[in-house]
């Protein structure tokens, strides 16, 4: 047993103090917030059933003054109609204001024109605990003597088995085949065209704009289709170095769909002055994926999760632009089996 | 039982006459007299935002009427045909034939584009007067027992409601809603492992599909979720009607009465005024105000897309959710992406919050402990937790559904969007819990001073004495009284109706 | 006696509690802000109902003097040009046009069209070169423009390109605006987002200024050379451009013509607030 020191019992007692404050304080907060004054029983015990029966002339005046000038503008419509049946803001004016008019009608007839009642209803009980007990009894009843119940109860399951595979095998054989799934139009010698149909020479690719290219004699609206196309001057060039040989004189081709959720990447950010402004860059307009066209297709802002998938292109001896290879990953949003770029 | 003809009554005047004949020939064939006598004293409570869910009832009408007027003209079909209509923007554009037919329903269809612009708008109404109904039945405490399996059909009503929207408006295959396919195309790709193979058994193919997705998305919008939300209009409104309507407490309104205003007259004529109502707010806009000018939105082609693409505000909380979402994609197992980037926020999101939604009422149940019936509806104040959590809650998910909407305000500010969303990937977890805690307070001042939440009376009365000096009086004049200390305790199984 | 009405006025009017004073006011504030920002986006108002662009009418035509005729130069007009340039310009682009160094680029050889194009829009003279050029209201008049042309010309570049927006045609213009321009600038060109720099709305452009913009790719702009966009389809986007200034809004009020988030607010706070407020005629109000 150390002997008591004076300095830890001093600092106990003011940590004590201080915890002792804290508590008082709480109580009061405590007390004081929570002061409400008593309240009344929450279920009223007066009747409060009664029935008014108005004899109000004026607002049945109003009633039918509405119900007229609905008529009117009801007929109004049928004129509008015949006049010309394309002028959607008269056609809705008039008929918007028939309903609207009858609206306030019957509202001012269920108000002031009608007797106005407040009932009082007993709400039934909704568990009756000897009727779920007699249907309960009715149930089973229907399987006295029966004997041999696992039987049954077994074979009934066994059908339900077979019944429901039954059903269930031409839903399944629907059941898509993935095929395709991994592939595009794009091979080796597909001409890259615009949406006209009309194919680009490399040399008509100028630096500082975007072209949309589409596969030569195929789907132009299958995913796999579309591409964006850029010239980018050397010194925003940056792909790795497995990918030199995909960009003919600076001319790179991307697939045009984001690989987030599939929109259509149709912006392209090209600085007119690069010191005071940002990078050539692709964006998307539904999330905002941006992409690198200069780096391979890297994602620097915006949920993507995937690079922008590249294809390799050549100029052939006519100087037309054409696919040099299939796409080396999958094209579109991703899913579980997705086939992911390595560069 | 004799074989001759009814008698006929001789007093009263001919219409009653007449009017009395009629009922008797029509009881003599369907006996439903009883039903109708039942249906005729009904009452229902008379409270103004019980009217919410008959606001969305309403709307589902005039979607249905004007829609089979719409189904009469769209062609459900995307083979490519060269449109050579009145339009002069669009002359020579290829474009799928569901576009074109759009198009024809919009420029040469007789009042096509009022009906077709008043089906769009009251299916953007539709889903809010859900919305708004739904907070009703949450800040009020009406999704409690023997309410929650009703709260459970709402819910199942509100999904289908959102999907059927997104169906109808992505028929028209214009550059727009196209542009939301591929992100459903998406998001439904994101599944993990069935995901590829769920996409393409809807769409029947990769994107953008077969020919016959659109005669198949017109069969799920026309027919499939119609007649399931009409199913389920009908269980709910029956069994609304098998427990009665709930109400707040008051004068002589207790947990085992209803009080309020028969069907018959006053209660139906004012129904069918708001029917009127709803179909005319829905007509004047439809007349007046332009919705989806698909004919400025072109035709959507795999390889197009615009700025400032948006969907419908009732999908807009899933753009922003899609856009807050940081780049996590995977992890990549085996060459298999287990969580693909879409799925958090286009997936993920809506299952987290129906799913919490759906499971409300039993977690109340399990916090409060509370397992009785309760017929007696609570003033949001009297539950400050729960009123404080669900306002938590939405402000959640409206945050979200800001991000996604708001980018065009903010740079007007001259706030940059990459400044935006590092902001709110924040402050969408910091802002509901400030919201919670201000909300919380509120109900207690509220609870304690008594008044109507925007004219609450905060404050003292001073007195001026004769001889001078201030005394203050310590009653409020909108009456200290009505405060609850505790709100009402429900019917315990077992209570009989003597309370 | 004044003071006891007063004062029995001041306590008798009911008072909402400061918190909800204060939400309510950012709440109104915030709209105010997105109201007043939306509009300052649109530039002109928008006449409602529009123009309804049917059965082959003819869409608006362009404003006098928006067909490009040769700039004017003289000795006089470049002599007045170097010494406005000397006054504004030098200290950014430099005595020699040559640029400086991480503040501004070489005006050598840019030609007419990117000087017209900059400075009757306002975008410069610049006043921090790190700010993005917007438009701005313009420093010059029109005959300092022509000067300051005739100088930077002097040192070379292409003439300003030619524009006769009523030569083209509307749907090739719609065409071609889908498939270059509607991913910054909108479908009806009510301009957007990009990453890093906003994109401006097209509503006060002329004819002029879209084809000097489109040749030479302002800021962050992309440039379309003759070979992608030749000349009919430059008239044509000029003339596409103009058309979305007053769209044909066939079905009633336009809000703005941005889509489905204006359209959502409609829903809202038009009307479903009138059909709640509808409901509340109908119904009880007291709980």
């Amino acid at each position: 047993m150390s002997p008591p020191d004076p300095r830890r019992d001093g600092r106990l007692r003011a940590i004590s103090a201080l915890a002792g404050r804290l508590l008082a304080f709480r109580a009061l907060r405590e007390a004081l917030l929570s002061r409400t004054p008593p309240p009344p029983p929450p279920e009223g015990s007066e009747d409060p059933s009664e029935r008014e029966v108005p004899a109000n002339r004026r607002a049945e005046t109003g009633v039918a003054v509405l119900l007229v000038l609905a008529a009117l503008c009801g007929f109004g419509f049928t004129a509008a109609y015949a006049a010309d049946w394309h002028d959607t803001q008269v056609l809705g004016a008039t008929l918007g204001v028939c309903l609207a008019l009858i609206a306030v009608a019957l509202v001012l007839a269920g108000k002031l024109v009608v007797p106005q009642e407040t009932h009082v209803e007993e709400r039934g009980l909704l568990l009756k605990e000897d009727e779920v007990e007699e249907v309960a009894d009715i149930l089973e009843e229907g399987g006295e003597g029966i004997s041999r119940r696992a039987l049954l109860t077994g074979a009934a399951g066994l059908a339900g088995a077979g019944l429901l595979t039954a059903a269930a095998t031409p839903l399944a054989s629907l059941g898509p085949n993935l095929d395709g799934i991994h592939s595009t139009a794009w091979r080796r010698g597909v001409r890259l065209v615009d949406d006209k149909g009309s194919p680009y020479r490399a040399q008509d690719i100028e630096a500082g704009t975007f072209y949309t290219a589409l596969p030569e004699h195929a789907d132009p609206d299958a995913f796999g289709s579309g591409l964006i196309v850029v010239r980018l001057d050397a010194k925003y060039l940056h792909l790795p170095a497995a990918r030199r040989g995909w960009a003919p004189d600076g001319i790179l081709a991307y697939s045009k769909i984001c690989p987030h959720a599939g929109c259509a990447i149709s912006l392209y950010r090209y600085p007119t002055y690069q010191a005071t402004s940002v990078g050539p860059a692709f964006t998307c307009p539904c999330h905002y994926s941006t992409f690198l066209p200069g780096e391979g297709g890297r994602v620097v802002f915006g949920p993507a999760g995937r690079a922008l998938p590249q294809l390799p292109l050549m100029v052939d001896g006519e100087g037309w632009l054409r696919a040099a290879g299939e796409f080396r990953e999958d094209i579109g949003p991703s899913w579980w089996s997705v086939h992911r770029g390595q560069s | 039982m004799s074989a001759t003809r009814p008698r006929r009554s001789r007093s009263g005047s001919y219409a009653d006459r007449r009017f009395r004949l009629t009922l008797r020939r029509a009881e003599e064939r369907a006996g439903a007299s009883g039903g109708i006598k039942w249906f005729l004293r009904y009452v229902f409570p008379d409270h103004w935002s019980f009217l919410l869910g008959e606001i969305a009832l309403y709307s589902f009408i005039t979607l249905v009427a004007t829609g089979i007027y719409l189904t009469v003209y769209y062609v459900p079909s995307d083979t490519q045909v060269i449109y050579h209509g009145p339009y002069v923007l669009l002359q020579g554009e290829q474009m799928s034939e569901a576009y074109s037919s759009v198009l024809h329903i919009s420029f040469d269809v007789p009042a096509g584009l009022l009906i077709r612009q008043t089906h769009h708008w009251a299916a953007n109404v539709f889903i809010a007067a859900i919305v708004l109904h739904v907070m009703r039945v949450f800040f009020t405490g009406a999704f409690r027992k023997p309410r929650d399996l009703n709260w459970m059909i709402g819910l199942t009503m509100l999904m289908l409601a959102v999907l059927e929207g997104f169906a109808g408006y992505s028929l028209v295959d214009d550059l727009l809603s196209g542009m939301g396919l591929a992100i459903a195309y998406a998001v439904v790709l994101s599944i993990p492992f069935i995901g590829a193979q769920l996409g393409y058994l809807i769409w029947g193919g990769p994107f953008p599909g077969s020919g016959e997705f659109f005669a198949r998305l017109e069969i799920v919008h026309v027919l499939l979720i119609p007649a399931a939300l009409a199913i389920l209009i009908t269980l709910h409104l029956a069994m609304i009607m098998r427990q009665h309507h709930s109400q707040f407490p008051g004068k002589g309104r207790r947990e085992r009465n209803v009080v309020g205003t028969p069907t018959w007259p006053a209660y139906a004529l004012r129904s069918l005024g708001l029917l009127f109502a709803v179909g005319a707010v829905l007509i004047l806009a439809g007349g007046l105000i332009q919705i989806n000018p698909i004919w400025q939105w072109g035709p959507y082609h795999t390889y197009l897309s615009e700025n400032g693409a948006q969907p419908d505000w009732y999908i807009g909380w899933l753009i922003g959710a899609l856009r807050l979402m940081p780049n996590w994609e995977g992890p990549v197992i085996g060459g298999h992406t287990l969580f693909p980037n879409p799925f958090w926020g286009g997936a993920f999101f809506p299952l987290i919050v129906f799913g919490f939604m759906y499971a409300w009422p039993a977690i109340e149940r399990r916090i409060t402990g509370d397992y009785r019936r309760h017929d007696l509806l609570d003033r949001p104040r009297d539950r400050p937790t729960r009123t404080a959590f669900g306002a938590a809650f939405m402000s959640w998910v409206v945050i979200i559904f800001a991000v996604g909407a708001t980018d065009r305000i903010f740079f007007q500010l001259y706030i940059s969007y990459e400044q935006q969303i590092h902001f709110w990937r924040v402050g969408v977890w910091v802002l509901p819990v400030i919201v919670f805690f201000l909300v919380r307070s509120i109900c207690r001042s509220l609870q304690r001073s008594g008044g109507h939440p925007l004219r609450a009376w905060e404050g003292e009365v001073l007195v001026r004495s004769p001889d001078g000096g201030f005394e203050s009086v310590a009653d409020s004049p909108e009456g200290r009284g009505s405060a609850l200390a505790e709100p009402p305790s429900g019917t315990a199984p077992g209570q009989e109706s003597n309370l | 006696m004044r003071r006891r009405l007063a004062r029995r006025w001041l306590q008798r009017r009911p008072r909402t509690p400061a918190r909800v004073r204060v939400v309510v006011a950012i709440l109104c504030g915030g709209l105010a802000v997105a109201l007043l920002s939306a509009q300052g986006s649109q530039g002109a108002a928008q006449p409602s109902g529009g123009e309804r662009v049917l059965a082959n009418k003819q869409a608006v035509a362009p404003a006098p003097g928006e067909m490009t005729a040769p700039l004017p130069s003289s000795p006089a007009l470049v002599a007045q040009g170097r010494r406005l340039y000397a006054s504004s310009c030098a200290s950014c682009h430099g005595i020699g046009l040559q640029g400086r160094r991480r503040i501004a680029p070489s005006l050598i050889g840019v030609g007419a069209g990117p000087v017209d194009f900059y400075l009757s829009t306002g975008r410069m003279p610049l006043p921090d070169p790190r700010v993005p050029p917007v438009r701005a209201p313009v420093k010059y008049s029109r005959t300092q423009i022509d000067a300051l042309i005739a100088f930077v010309g002097s040192f070379g570049g292409p003439p300003a390109p030619d524009v006769d927006p009523s030569k083209g045609s509307l749907a090739l213009g719609l065409h071609e605006f889908t498939l270059n321009c509607a991913g910054c600038h909108q479908m009806v060109a009510r301009g957007g987002l990009t990453v890093s720099a906003v994109v401006p709305s097209l509503l006060q452009a002329n004819g002029r200024e879209v084809a000097e913009a489109v040749r030479m790719g302002p800021y962050v702009m992309p440039h379309f050379n003759s070979r992608q966009i030749d000349q009919h389809a430059l008239d044509s986007l000029a003339r596409y451009v103009l058309w979305t200034h007053h769209p044909d809004n066939a079905g009633g009020w336009g809000i703005y013509n941005l889509g489905p988030i204006p359209e959502g607010m409609v829903a809202w706070f038009l009307l479903a607030l009138s059909l709640v407020l509808f409901a509340r005629l109908i119904g009880e109000r007291t709980t």
